[in-house]
């Protein structure tokens, strides 16, 4: 029962695999050019374990910012995780003993793997979630780990894999856009991002984009009576 | 070395704060309007989270973003055809990864 399980949860994570472990590795390799060994890695991936975050806390590191400073960053970062969380709650309720490290690994990767899918018959769904949750972690840990050992003697370029993030992304736009007759959501979505994208410049539309988005939704689920 | 353990460990709790929160907040009894967000905005999210992986391409110099919206375009295909996500991954990140070293 917990091998089928492991297994399946496996196959489930498989796509966060090469991704998590190109990323992490990515991420090793500059901290390591920062002056940080292999424990500093560890414990950052394990600790921290948010992947735009990381990379940002390196230079935080490096520049010995202040707490308030980095605490204001790392909220403006990862504010996005409040959303994602709330999208969660329902979801994620009756997961009983692994609830709170289900929230604890709740990445963007994690999220649109875990958001949508089907629990595979006859499995516990805390369990599984957990599983799925505990092998995405473990990539992110490992890559970060590799990258700052090996640093740049890899022998093959793997430039490229890191577009097998955007492709989770991009391939649960499309399921949740077959499975939805309302494509209310993703048209406004889209709409609302690439519109503060436009106005706010690449490195400060996530968030505008987030408080748009929920406002529409609102405004359309009251016009329509859902709310 | 102690503030760096000091700058690691508020990254780590301010990340946690931003993911337990709600959960936290709203243990047993969800709001109905919470609950309809948790309906609508996965659709929402999943779609904003595409474009933010896309904010880097530049459109207006050659390849002009060509390999990312031609895999794009094959994972979607490939998902509208198999239903299979992991398939469509797979074979859309081997085609990225062919692109950019054959397009420039």
């Amino acid at each position: 029962m917990r091998l089928k399980t492991i297994k399946f949860a496996f196959i489930k994570s498989i796509p966060v695999c090469a991704g998590y472990i190109f990323l992490g590795m990515g991420f090793g390799i500059l901290l390591r050019n920062a002056g940080y060994g292999v424990i500093w890695a560890f414990c950052m991936s394990l600790f921290i374990y948010a992947g735009v975050m990381q990379y940002v806390g390196v230079n935080l590191l490096a520049s010995n910012a202040s707490i308030i400073t980095t605490a204001v960053t790392t909220f403006m970062v990862n504010a996005r995780h409040l959303f994602y969380s709330i999208a969660m709650i329902a979801r994620y309720s009756d997961t009983n003993k692994y609830n709170p490290y289900l929230y604890y690994g709740l990445t963007d990767e994690t999220y649109s793997l875990l958001c949508d899918c089907e629990i595979p018959e006859g499995l516990d769904k805390g369990e599984y979630l957990f599983y799925v949750t505990l092998f995405n972690h473990s990539y992110w840990i490992l890559g970060g780990v590799l990258g700052n050992i090996l640093g740049s003697v890899l022998p093959f370029s793997f430039s490229g894999v890191e577009f097998s993030m955007t492709a989770i992304f991009v391939a649960s736009f499309t399921e949740q856009w077959l499975n939805n007759k309302d494509h209310l959501p993703a048209i406004t979505g889209i709409v609302s991002t690439l519109t503060c994208l436009i106005i706010f410049g690449r490195d400060n539309f996530l968030i505008p984009a987030m408080l748009i988005i929920t406002a529409v939704l609102l405004i359309f689920g009251k016009k329509r009576g859902e709310l | 070395m102690i503030k760096s353990i000091l700058i690691i460990a508020t990254m780590s709790i301010v990340t946690m704060f931003t993911r337990l929160f709600p959960s936290l907040v709203f243990k047993k009894n969800v709001p109905p309007v919470l609950s309809y967000l948790g309906n609508v905005l996965p659709a929402s999210i999943v779609a904003m989270l595409t474009v933010y992986c896309l904010k880097d391409i530049d459109i207006t110099t050659s390849p002009f973003g060509a390999p990312e919206f031609i895999s794009i375009i094959c994972v979607m295909i490939i998902q509208i055809w198999k239903r299979n996500s992991l398939m469509s991954i797979l074979f859309g990140t081997i085609i990225y990864m062919v692109l950019i070293r054959t397009i420039t």
